[in-house]
């Protein structure tokens, strides 16, 4: 279906697509979920749950239609992205579903079935659809405002536990901030892929090395960061804010090279960190959580949430419970979202902690990998920021949950409760396939029009 | 670009390696503290997540298991609650457990290691095996005498089979039902508030968990003491203690309720309960021989459990002549529980070989295969066999012609010893009416039970005959239960 266009002599040999890899890492992810699901099942009641076929069948045709749109239109995307997205996905949708099973009167689990599929919709329609992530870069502008109108929107709604991060429209309510991610990565990437060397070059000298870009260059983007930022301290969410921050110095040093930045960044984030941990209590809160988990305890008010956090996690020691076994439902009202890694660290050990780990880190991998393939720089800026963006949020909520860093509420990327979490991660996924097949592809711009050669499908050179 | 794209990737790298060694920090290093950490309810959780093994009388569950479905599923549920409360004890989610339901505790809720089918397999899998199961010594048809001899009055009974020291009643009334404190809510608090501030004191196990000034009874100890030690060798020959006896080093005289007690012998001093004669004896045997005899009937002895703990039976280690006198009767600080009573009772009846006491005849897995099974042992060789023959005489005696003929049984002989005892501020109190025995039916080997009855409220006659009077029909009524137990066997 697809020509590949073959190079001018000396031929090289034709890149391998790996699809089929692909279609049997997704078998092996749907299994793991159904497995996952039975398991479930087995532990509470001894019995298979009856609709674990239906469950399998499911997530094997989300899956299915996602491989066919990227077999379709992205054929030589990295054949692992997906089926890490759809492993992490029905894990998820387990989790939830055993935790569904201690609230029968909160059922978490069909919402998530919907925003999943509603994130696979949408991640098969952006492969679809988006032809080259390039093209994205002429919309910067357009994605920063529409950022910014998703971040300010919220704080017109009222508060949820501490957060002013939620809209709610009838009965769904959806957290614009997740999207905003993403809209600012984009933006990022292509401001500073055209900015860079004037970043890096221009400007006057403060001393040694650390060199002050121009204003001009420099004043927009510290605006809408800064903006952004302001936002996210008015709504208490300072996950998010970590994460934009995080992301703005990583990308800056990417694009310029420039140590000092970080070195900038770092000393502005521990200033904004201490200023806010001390003068703002729900922050101030969380901090005093960290610094001693068990103070509540000691104090005769009970376990604080990062303390029932931990005892999960040490419940579950090296193997885990087993799922549906154990009594992460301990930890509260956040158990399906902020704390899911709780129950997957109760119930599946540290050996099953450690699995969820290394997928996560084989995608942010990869993700870093098709950057480094790219031939031009808003590729590599977004391939970059999107996988910063999965890793930030891991570490930030993994690390907030087990006692490593202060704790800020953050939906673990595809595993938490959170309909705008799960489509916004499936549309990072889209755009990481995206720019991974750009990377893999035989270059068409490198090549003479009239050179064109048909390749029978499916065969694979190496 | 691909450089810092590199240097990106390594700090990455950093933060997944910190989470790592985090992870393993909270999940393996910090775990243990973390599982025991008071305010973690999920070791209560996992406690209560299957039903509790049962605790069983002649083969029968006196015990159950109810599903609340709640989050401390299983709540314990008792078949005769309060007829077994002082041999079970309660398993309560909100205050923890007691006596059996204590010291079995990780066999019933299935944690015990022997329960598991390979070593550290409990360990390994984090899991926990059905409860097992716990066969007690008892005799259910004892126990229901015992406790129906007693009628709700406050008192209690302990019976001993002398051969081996197993357990065959042991009853403490008033009593309560320990499954008003199954569960958790205002119910269970509630209830724990009426029981623990009740006059009567329901929950408190008279027949292990406290002592009384055993007072006549205790006259077999101090006959015993003499024997053996020889300073009586014939017990139908006259002592020389006079009465009125001046308790040595006082100008005060020991009153005795009979009379004929004037250089009594042995054998009258114990069938009439004289006490000149018995607290001169004991001053004759003397502060360190006597102290030596007491302990081997187990007075003095922290450590007997049955497997609970029993309270200490006390007798002064350090006492003046006249002290000694009054504490060889029983009165002075000589206190004793029922079953240390019931011990003496039973080393007499054994021929002076006290058996160690055990309630718990073995314990199996939930499908029946034997966990442990509880030796029979020693506890201590108490007195010759030729003074045990002689205080057996003497306690036979007492139901055939002295204090105690109201424990008399046909086809039996019975051997008995009456008790009062005054307690209270100037003796204002009700005494405390006791009987010790022990049965042998007519053509047995050996004595089939020992049993002590004390009663608290007793009548307010202030003889020994109400020791007979209140207290012997109960002892009478268990060691009955006991030869057709006995005899059925056969």
């Amino acid at each position: 279906m697809t020509a590949t266009r073959a190079d001018p002599p000396p031929p090289e040999p034709r890149l391998p697509k790996r699809r089929g890899v692909e279609l049997s890492l997704l078998v092996c992810a749907v299994v793991i979920s159904v497995f996952g699901y039975v398991a479930v099942g087995l532990g509470r009641s001894h019995a298979v749950p009856p609709d674990a076929a239906r469950y399998g069948a499911g997530l094997g045709l989300l899956a299915l239609l996602a491989h066919l749109a990227v077999r379709l239109r992205a054929p030589y995307a990295d054949p692992l992205l997906l089926p890490i997205a759809v492993l992490l996905n029905g894990l998820g949708l387990v989790l939830i579903y055993r935790l569904d099973l201690e609230t029968p009167r909160d059922q978490a689990a069909p919402a998530q079935l919907v925003w999943s599929t509603l994130g696979v919709a949408l991640f098969i329609a952006a492969v679809l659809f988006l032809r080259e992530a390039r093209v994205l870069q002429r919309y910067a502008y357009v994605c920063v405002a529409a950022a910014l109108v998703l971040l300010i929107v919220p704080i017109f709604f009222p508060a949820v536990n501490g957060a002013k991060i939620w809209i709610r429209i009838g009965g769904l309510s959806f957290q614009p901030g997740e999207f905003a991610k993403i809209l600012l990565a984009v933006f990022f990437a292509s401001y500073l892929a055209a900015n860079r060397n004037a970043l890096a070059y221009t400007g006057r000298r403060l001393w040694w090395k650390l060199q002050l870009p121009t204003g001009r260059v420099l004043g927009p983007i510290v605006a809408i960061w800064l903006l952004s930022v302001i936002v996210l301290v008015l709504e208490r969410d300072l996950g998010t804010s970590l994460l934009f921050f995080g992301l703005f110095v990583i990308l800056l040093y990417v694009a310029t090279g420039r140590i000092g930045w970080i070195a900038v960044g770092l000393l502005l984030a521990a200033v904004g960190a201490f200023v806010v941990g001390s003068y703002e209590p729900h922050v101030h809160g969380r901090v005093q959580d960290w610094l001693s988990p068990f103070a509540s305890i000691d104090a005769g008010q009970g376990p604080g949430q990062l303390a029932q956090s931990l005892f999960a996690f040490a419940a579950g020691g090296m193997f885990g419970t087993g799922l549906g076994l154990g009594e992460s439902v301990l930890i509260g009202f956040a158990a399906k979202s902020d704390f899911i890694l709780a129950t997957a660290g109760e119930e599946l050990g540290l050996v099953g902690l450690t699995a969820i780990f290394l997928l996560y880190a084989l995608l942010v991998a990869r993700g870093y990998r098709a950057g480094l393939a790219l031939p031009h720089p808003f590729g590599q800026l977004l391939a970059v920021g999107l996988s910063s963006i999965l890793a930030l949020q891991v570490f930030v909520i993994a690390g907030g949950v087990t006692g490593l860093i202060p704790l800020t509420g953050m939906p673990m990327p595809f595993l938490a409760q959170g309909g705008s979490s799960v489509v916004t991660n499936w549309i990072i996924v889209a755009l990481l396939i995206r720019v991974s097949d750009s990377a893999r592809a035989p270059r068409p711009d490198l090549v003479e029009p009239d050179l064109v050669v048909p390749v029978a499908e499916g065969t694979e050179a190496h | 670009m691909i450089r810092q794209i590199r240097h990106t990737t390594v700090f990455c790298l950093l933060l997944l390696v910190a989470l790592f060694v985090n992870a393993g920090r909270i999940q393996v290093i910090e775990a243990d503290t973390l599982d025991n950490n008071s305010a973690n309810r999920r070791q209560t959780v996992a406690r209560f997540e299957q039903r509790r093994g049962n605790i069983l009388v002649d083969g029968r569950a006196v015990t159950g298991s109810k599903d609340t479905g709640e989050q401390l599923r299983f709540e314990r549920t008792y078949t005769d609650g309060p007829l077994y409360a002082p041999v079970t004890g309660y398993a309560s989610q909100t205050y923890g457990t007691t006596l059996l339901e204590n010291a079995e505790d990780n066999l019933l809720t299935g944690t015990n290691p022997l329960l598991a089918p390979l070593p550290f397999w409990n360990d390994v899998t984090r899991g926990r095996q059905p409860g097992g199961r716990v066969a007690t010594t008892v005799r259910a048809s004892m126990q229901r005498a015992a406790f129906d001899g007693l009628a709700g009055r406050r008192g209690a009974v302990a019976a001993i089979q002398p051969a081996s020291g197993r357990i065959l009643a042991l009853v403490s009334s008033p009593s309560y039902s320990p499954e008003q404190l199954s569960g958790t809510g205002p119910a269970v608090t509630d209830a724990w508030t009426a029981l623990t501030g009740a006059e009567a004191q329901p929950m408190l196990n008279r027949a292990i968990r406290q002592t009384y000034p055993p007072g006549s009874a205790f006259k077999i100890v101090t006959a015993a003491a003499a024997l053996d030690s020889g300073v009586v060798s014939d017990v139908d020959a006259p002592t020389s203690v006079p009465d009125p006896y001046v308790l040595p080093g006082t100008t005060t005289t020991l009153p005795n309720e009979v009379d004929g007690c004037d250089r009594a012998s042995l054998a009258f001093a114990i069938t009439f309960s004289c006490n000149s004669v018995m607290a001169g004896l004991g001053v004759k045997v003397g502060m360190d021989r006597m102290l030596d005899t007491v302990e081997k009937f187990g007075f003095n002895d922290t450590g007997i459990r049955i497997p609970s703990g029993v309270a200490v039976s006390n007798f002064d280690s350090h006492m003046t002549d006249d002290q000694l006198a009054l504490s060889s009767i029983g009165q002075f600080d000589t206190r004793a529980t029922p079953l240390q009573m019931a011990m003496v009772a039973s080393a007499v009846a054994n021929g002076g070989e006290l058996r160690r006491p055990y309630l718990v005849d073995r314990t199996t897995s939930a499908h029946g295969k034997t966990v442990s099974r509880t030796a029979e042992r020693t506890y201590r060789k108490v007195m010759d066999g030729s003074t045990a023959r002689q205080v057996r005489r003497l306690m036979v005696d007492v139901v055939e012609e002295g204090t105690g003929t109201n424990a008399g049984i046909d086809g039996a002989t019975v051997g008995g010893k009456t008790g009062t005892a005054q307690h209270g501020i100037g003796n204002a109190g009700v005494p405390y009416a006791w009987f010790i025995a022990w049965a042998r039916a007519d053509g047995a080997g050996e004595p089939a039970v020992a049993v002590a009855v004390v009663v608290e409220d007793a009548e307010a006659d202030r003889s020994d005959i109400s020791g007979g009077g209140d207290a012997a029909p109960i002892a009478r009524a268990v060691m009955e239960a006991a030869l057709e137990e006995e005899a059925s066997e056969e």
